[in-house]
């Protein structure tokens, strides 16, 4: 794939990269960096001094009881959002996929909920079910559910997971439908002469065709539970009550706010970038055998 | 659809329409609250249809702010959002435009090397090395600045991946036809391969105006003074100083206007918008 014919040209292409390799090593590698070497440092609370402590800061980080919560927060909080938004913009994109005549209109009424800020979608959901003034707190309150997020962890955490697969479902369903428009309708057809009803051809020919996109959607909805629900979780529960709702990025944030153990916060930026880079290496692993389907 | 049953349709219908229902209730629901006055909204009995305080609510949010929290107005707020989500783009798309144009069209030593140190920023999203990069952008003393809002979340190499692979389908004869003109790498560029890439500058940039428009981590960590934030960073504020007491008819008034211009951009450049998206994820 490389081109043949280029220019012979020998100082102008470095002059073209300068822009972007500045910005790079000053806003990436600088400030990563920085975060490994803190990671194995202890400054005094001034920030005046600091000595090499090896891998105290992670023995620390692992014998705390909150990371471990903090971590398992983030395990549940991502496999409800990726099993709920996956399944529901599944089932939104197979009935759109139906020759409808108003399918084109369809599509445009459910994607636009990408465009919400994460912490504009939580201030939305915090206000529909608010304990006091939300309008639909008030059906949970007749049927006499004490309903309150703000004070009891479980329904904090079910508000936070109904925000993020609110403003996730627009995303899956979009890539969900691209996924089934692609499938050949002569297979489906070859199913239906067989005798297979809708349903069996759904699950033995559409779901199985379908599994890269699935995969694919999988890997990139963890991603966005780990980074972009932040503004979601600061808006409806600011991490709370009593951590109920504080993940790893979550923890990270609070940490370095409050304490100013950067030595900690740093050991815990290492480690979530371990996962991302791991993660990461997941998704390009698959794209490369998507190539032979 | 192999068999046809209108029974089929009928459900399909019935499943899209309950689907749009549930994505749109809860902006519905915050359109109602911001044509209310604060005791209608407070009150815990909020109607469900439109109230008659409309224009009040959005002249105040916009130009006034709110009384109790003596905020910035959100006009204010609106305007450090557009500047910086036009920064975010238009940064990105000319320093990735550029280096893509170095990787693909010339010869150079360290050529991969420089690839692959642009190319590793994918793998780290700002949020994991928050405060050493809030760190960087004190010290370069750009806190409260747009510079600091902007460059941080510019160094990324989504953009250069999208050239370089848009760059790589353009025939070899464009290049082999204009050198024979005589141009030079600049003609080229201006007059050649900018034109050809109209398309993917406008995906690249609806899907970045959206980005920086809806960031919220790193503009509250780094604008202290409230004449510097975002519209996305400035409604939490309104929502939790005083807590029972916030004026949440502004607050989602402030909520619609935050979500307006993201929202129509991918309503009306849809085509465009779902280019974006698929080509940035490969």
């Amino acid at each position: 794939m490389e081109k043949s014919v280029v220019f012979n040209n020998k100082l102008l292409p470095y002059l073209l990269l300068v822009p972007q390799l500045i910005i790079t090593f000053v806003f990436f590698y600088w400030p990563a960096s920085q975060a490994v070497f803190q990671s194995f440092k202890r400054e005094d609370a001034f920030g005046l001094t600091s000595e090499f402590v090896g891998l105290e800061n992670y023995l620390t980080l692992f014998a705390q009881p909150e990371y471990y919560k903090s971590m398992l927060t983030t395990v549940i909080f991502s496999s409800l959002v990726a099993a709920l938004s996956l399944s529901i913009a599944l089932l939104f994109a197979t009935q759109a996929d139906k020759n409808l005549k108003a399918a084109g209109t369809y599509k445009t009424l459910m994607i636009w909920p990408y465009a919400v800020a994460p912490a504009v979608a939580g201030v939305l959901w915090i206000f529909m079910f608010h304990p006091s003034l939300g309008t639909l707190a008030r059906p949970l309150r007749w049927m006499n559910f004490d309903w309150n997020p703000l004070l009891n962890g479980n329904h904090a955490m079910t508000l936070v997971v109904m925000a993020a697969v609110w403003k996730q479902i627009s995303y899956n369903f979009l890539f969900f439908l691209a996924g089934l428009q692609s499938i050949p309708k002569s297979v489906l057809e070859a199913g239906a002469i067989d005798g297979a009803g809708p349903m069996r051809r759904f699950w033995t020919i559409v779901f199985p065709l379908l599994s890269p996109t699935t995969f694919f959607l999988l890997v990139v909805n963890v991603v966005y539970v780990f980074f972009d629900t932040f503004g979601i979780i600061d808006a409806v529960t600011g991490g709370g009550p009593a951590g109920a709702t504080t993940t790893m990025v979550y923890k990270v944030f609070a940490d370095g706010r409050l304490g100013g153990d950067l030595g900690g916060s740093a050991a815990q930026s290492v480690v979530l970038m371990v996962i991302v880079i791991a993660l990461t290496a997941v998704q390009f692993k698959y794209i490369e055998r998507k190539v032979q389907y | 659809m192999v068999e046809h049953r209108p029974l089929n349709d009928i459900i399909a219908y019935a499943i899209l329409t309950l689907g749009v229902f549930i994505v749109a209730f809860p902006v519905y629901l915050a359109m109602i609250a911001s044509t209310h006055d604060a005791a209608t909204v407070v009150g815990g009995s909020m109607p469900l249809t439109p109230g008659s305080q409309t224009l009040e609510n959005y002249y105040r949010a916009i130009f006034v702010g709110g009384s109790r929290t003596s905020r910035e107005p959100v006009g204010h707020m609106l305007m450090n959002s557009f500047i910086s989500a036009l920064g975010i783009a238009i940064g990105k798309i000319f320093i990735s435009i550029l280096s893509a144009y170095a990787v693909v069209y010339f010869r150079f030593p360290f050529r991969k090397t420089a690839f692959w140190i642009i190319f590793v920023t994918l793998m780290l999203p700002v949020e994991v090395r928050i405060y050493p990069t809030y760190k960087v952008v004190a010290d370069l003393k750009m806190l409260d600045t747009y510079a600091g809002l902007i460059m941080p979340l510019i160094a990324s190499a989504t953009g250069t991946l999208l050239f370089r692979q848009f760059f790589m389908t353009v025939p070899e004869e464009l290049l082999e036809a204009s050198r024979i003109d005589g141009a030079g790498p600049f003609r080229f560029f201006w007059d050649t391969l900018l034109p050809l890439s109209v398309t993917t500058i406008a995906a690249l940039f609806v899907i970045q105006f959206i980005y920086g428009w809806n960031q919220y981590l790193w503009p509250l960590l780094i604008t202290t003074q409230d004449s510097m934030q975002t519209i996305v960073t400035g409604i939490k504020k309104m929502l939790y100083t005083t807590d029972e007491l916030a004026e949440w008819q502004l607050a989602m008034a402030t909520a619609i206007l935050a979500m307006l211009p993201p929202v129509a951009v991918v309503v009306f450049m849809q085509r465009l918008f779902v280019r974006g998206l698929v080509e940035t994820e490969k």
